[in-house]
């Protein structure tokens, strides 16, 4: 570790002002706090500072990803040997997912830091830690079998337009992750839904769909069994499979005090709420589907817990998370069964609710300095 | 000052040929005054259509530029917007009509969109802003700038969208077959008018870091 300390410090004149490396300061100062915590101190006034910078709250939620992704791995490999009548042992299920899922880690990784280092390079600030969880969300949020090429497109969207259009980290209006995989649901359609993307290589014959894609096609009695569901042994993206391996990272993001549980309260409690709403309803095979089902179809569990939680594109306010919450889960099973064309609800739903955040917040502010206001008034009046 | 005797100043004054060459570019009608975004979204998904639309519009701002000019001492304050209006939709009606005969198809695509050049606000901010106040002659170069400035950013964009979103450039396959076999596909969501939006945008973000004066004060 000292020699490691050394080194950085015998390396660093030549990225200080005048050095030979000049304009790669930004490059290593990324690389110098990704190994060591910097010794900067704040100058100015009188600060609370927690221990805790950007790169280990980002290190945190990267931790909390393993178990979806682990899951999500063995899963790939799973699906594809259960649609070959195959059913080998776990460790080739496990080879076959690495060798799927690590390429799309691999990509995503590389096109997005590329893009964020030359930004930072080009605008002469520090490179932010970012695009350490976005780069593991994109590959989690696609279908085993989407095209390399198409993620490493999805994902210079995703961090150009979704994010550095905006100013770069901590700006962005939207989620860049599910910018990315919003992106590519619209540019490649038949790469994204349908029931052929979701087994790596499956076998023609076998059916391939999702359970929401079941539901498009009104095939509910074709719904794997809940505890399918559940435990996520089901077609679908990588990682949003498992509803016990994202439970797994829920109760590590709120441990930790990263993910907001106001947040994951909230969606879940808008989810239901309208769940139920529909059942009352019950005009079609849609709206009967249980309301304890959509939780743990699809994408609801993922985008509850890594989604919904971004600090970044979420309400700030605690009044404006429980709202904000609520209506990502109420808006989200409203679009799985009034439009089942998009059956990812909670994509478009998050997508929706990033956009009206700062308006919650803005109104979530504004009526508490009201409320005081007419209290302080009330308090004048009576002496 | 449009009344007053001056010295006969040369058709192409540096005043005059700033009015052609400054809607090109820092004063351009879409990626400065953002203007007549609704139409530079509907109609660019492909270059043909984006062409014609953009020839349309030349004409008839030129065109009307050039009435309205003609006639601004003689237009009451108090009505001229209407008979600006009249102007404008008796040129589109005949742009219509031409249109009608001579590029059937793509008057079919460009369908409402032609009538609607009659709600276009750069036509009815270049009347109000240009050619009420001064003479024929440089209201028609302000007219063909602005025209063309409008038309360059219709084709910009139309030229994206349609070699990413149908692989194609004026209907022709550029695109080659090999790269399809490969695994390219075209990009779906660049039929749709957001990405217009978006690549609209990103024009507007090259040009304002390319001319700082564009960018305001904070």
């Amino acid at each position: 570790m000292k020699a490691l300390r050394e080194f950085v410090d015998k390396q660093k004149p030549h990225f200080e002002k005048g050095g030979r490396f000049e304009k790669l300061h930004s490059t290593f100062e990324a690389f110098e706090t990704f190994l060591f915590v910097p010794n900067t101190v704040t100058n100015t006034g009188a600060h609370i500072r927690d221990a805790i910078d950007m790169k280990r709250t980002m290190i945190i939620v990267v931790l909390a990803l393993i178990p979806p992704l682990l899951f999500g791995i063995w899963n790939v490999g799973y699906q594809h040997f259960l649609s070959n009548g195959m059913a080998p042992d776990f460790w080739p299920m496990v080879g076959f997912g690495l060798l799927k899922v690590l390429p799309l880690i691999v990509v995503s990784y590389i096109t997005g830091l590329a893009i964020e280092f030359a930004f930072a390079q080009s605008r002469g600030h520090e490179v932010n830690e970012g695009f350490l969880v976005t780069g593991m969300l994109i590959p989690l949020v696609m279908p085993p079998d989407v095209p390399l090429w198409m993620v490493a497109v999805a994902t210079a969207f995703a961090v150009i337009i979704g994010k550095e259009v905006f100013g770069g980290t901590g700006m962005n209006i939207l989620n860049p992750a599910l910018t990315a995989r919003a992106f590519l649901f619209f540019a490649y359609p038949s790469e994204m839904s349908g029931d052929r993307v979701w087994i790596a290589e499956k076998a023609d014959a076998y059916s391939g769909a999702t359970p929401l894609g079941h539901l498009l096609v009104l095939d509910a009695d074709k719904l794997p069994s809940d505890w399918a569901m559940f435990s996520g042994l089901i077609p679908g993206s990588i990682g949003e499979t498992s509803t016990i391996a994202i439970l797994l990272g829920a109760i590590v993001l709120i441990a930790t005090g990263i993910g907001s549980f106001r947040i994951m309260a909230s969606v879940v409690t808008g989810g239901l709420v309208m769940g139920l709403l529909f059942n009352l309803w019950g005009a079609n095979a849609y709206m009967d589907i249980p309301a304890y089902q959509h939780l743990i179809m699809g994408g609801f569990a993922f985008g509850t817990v890594y989604m919904a939680t971004d600090p970044v594109s979420a309400s700030q306010t605690n009044r404006g998370k429980l709202i904000y919450g609520f209506l990502i889960g109420l808006i989200a099973v409203l679009i799985r069964v009034f439009n089942p064309a998009y059956p990812e609800g909670m994509m478009l739903s998050i997508l929706l609710m990033n956009v009206f955040a700062p308006l919650i917040d803005h109104y979530v502010v504004q009526s508490n300095i009201k409320k005081r206001l007419k209290r302080s008034k009330a308090g004048t009046a009576k002496v | 000052m449009s009344t007053d005797k001056q010295e006969r100043e040369p058709l192409f004054s540096t005043k005059n040929r700033k009015l052609l060459t400054n809607p090109l570019n820092i004063d351009n009608p879409i990626t400065v005054q953002v203007l007549g975004i609704c139409s530079a979204l509907a109609v660019t998904a492909k270059i043909k259509p984006a062409f014609v639309m953009a020839l349309s519009v030349i004409v008839v701002t030129t065109l009307a530029n050039l009435i309205i000019s003609v006639l601004r001492n003689g237009i009451p304050p108090r009505i001229r917007i209407i008979v600006q209006l009249v102007v404008i939709a008796s040129l589109v009606i005949l742009v219509d009509q031409v249109l009608k005969a001579f590029v059937y198809d793509v008057s079919k695509q460009l369908s409402v969109f032609v009538g609607l050049i009659i709600t276009n606000c750069i036509i009815m901010g270049r009347l109000e802003a240009f050619a009420m106040g001064n003479k024929p002659w440089p209201s028609i170069l302000d007219g063909i700038g602005n025209g063309l400035g409008y038309g360059v950013i219709l084709i910009v964009v139309g030229f994206v969208r349609e070699l990413f979103g149908s692989g194609t450039i004026w209907g022709f396959q550029v695109i080659p077959e090999a790269f399809y076999e490969l695994g390219y596909k075209n990009n779906g969501f660049m039929i749709l008018p957001p990405m217009a939006l978006i690549i609209v945008g990103i024009i507007i973000w090259i040009q304002r870091s390319r001319n700082p004066e564009l960018i305001e004060e904070k």
